[in-house]
């Protein structure tokens, strides 16, 4: 099972530099456990404490999933996820 | 239709049914065309409705002059309004916006007044700010802080989609100023249990990453979040390769921005379709293609030889 994971400019220094890598699980939880398997320090980048970072947004198919379920949003095989950092300020 | 002058003629669009692009009889995607505005966009409703409501208050009288930051529709709407009202206006746009864009107000009798590119529309809103400062007599109208703004969308777009589609479960539309989905959005809300309102937010590439986004740290005084039900952050890629399929399978020639828009819609849509729900989805087509034609992604052979073209500029 592969999930696209898309990752920002500014977090590519624990990708080797790769602008998309694949993990696997059923929660973005466990997508972001996996990642960090193979990409460690990766996951403490964007989750803090069972949570998404304050000045991170995740989105799975192009929705924020901070409207869905947060960390907690089921994935499947054939989706797509985007981490992008949130500027200072943030939206809310 | 007929009406007593072309101001009066803002509003009463089309609301369209996409049977190519319709996930299934049970799930169907509409199209609000609010290009068939005066001057061809969303914007000639809150432009009016904050022009009129400055009028009724006061604030704006025979001989003043117009300020606003705008990447150009807003400012299109409110140089026509000007020009047939007696006004002088003045637009604060960024630097890297179209070419159409600022013929189109020079042709209304706008002045403008460029901002860096860096920063975007947020570097626009700041020289703005600064100009009217400068000059305390100049009006700012501020469509995104203005109450008229989403107050247009409330008395009249909302109403509209309603009274052509009662059975409307998801409304979508562009995340700029936040008025057309905090004026939708609340009087769908009010009307429609289970209603969903949709956000479109313009993700760009590096180059001009966040330029527009929200997370570049303004928020509009407008927004409201809990009136949204979801967001989507939709690229560049996508939202080039939505507006193109729309022209194709629809007809229907969009600006880029409509094709973020509908890349949400067509989301949205197929999750209900997944999940076995009844759907009609309604999506803002917030103004035509003909200001983004220079770009030459309607016609570029390939959606990458398109969003190339269009790589480092705003659109929405």
């Amino acid at each position: 099972m592969a999930i696209e994971v898309r990752i920002p400019t500014i977090l590519r220094t624990y990708t080797d530099g790769q602008k998309a890598v694949e993990g696997a699980g059923a929660t973005l939880d466990e997508l972001f456990a996996d990642l960090d398997t193979r990409h460690a320090g990766l996951r403490d980048r964007v989750v803090d404490g069972g949570e998404l970072r304050r000045f991170v947004n995740v989105y799975l198919n192009d929705e924020d999933v901070r409207f869905l379920d947060g960390i907690a949003t089921k994935v499947a095989d054939g989706d797509s996820v985007t981490i992008l950092p949130a500027v200072a300020g943030g939206s809310r | 239709m007929r009406y007593d002058s072309p101001l009066a003629a803002v509003g009463n669009t089309p609301l369209v049914r996409l049977p190519r692009l319709s996930p299934s009889d049970e799930v169907s995607v509409w199209a609000k065309l609010e290009d068939r505005n005066p001057t061809g966009s969303v914007k000639d409703r809150p432009a009016l409705h904050m022009i009129e409501q400055a009028e009724a208050d006061g604030r704006l009288t025979p001989g003043c002059t117009i300020l606003e930051p705008t990447s150009g529709n807003t400012g299109i709407s409110l140089a026509m309004a000007a020009r047939l009202k007696g006004y002088r206006i003045v637009c604060v746009m960024p630097e890297n916006t179209s070419a159409e864009r600022r013929e189109l107000l020079a042709m209304w009798g706008a002045q403008i007044i460029s901002s860096p590119a860096a920063g975007g529309s947020n570097t626009a809103v700041r020289v703005a700010k600064e100009l009217s400062a400068e000059h305390p007599d100049w009006v700012m109208l501020y469509q995104y802080g203005n109450t008229a703004n989403p107050g247009a969308h409330y008395a009249t777009t909302g109403p509209e989609i309603l009274a052509d589609l009662p059975t409307i479960t998801h409304f979508v539309a562009g995340l700029g100023t936040t008025g057309t989905l905090m004026g939708v959005g609340r009087f769908l809300r009010e009307k429609v249990p289970g209603v969903s309102i949709v956000a479109a937010e313009p993700r760009y590439d590096d180059v001009v990453y966040g330029l527009r986004n929200l997370d570049e740290g303004f928020v509009p005084e407008l927004y409201d979040e809990t009136v949204l039900t979801t967001r989507f952050s939709v690229g560049s890629e996508d939202a080039v390769r939505r507006t193109r399929e729309l022209l194709a399978e629809e007809g229907i020639f969009a600006g880029v921005s409509t094709g973020a828009a509908l890349h949400a819609a067509l989301g949205v849509a197929a999750k209900a379709h997944r999940a076995g729900q009844r759907a009609d989805v309604v999506f803002v087509v917030a103004d035509g293609g003909w200001k983004y034609l220079s770009t030459g992604i309607y016609t570029a052979e390939s959606t990458e030889a398109a969003v190339a073209a269009l790589h480092g500029q705003l659109w929405a």
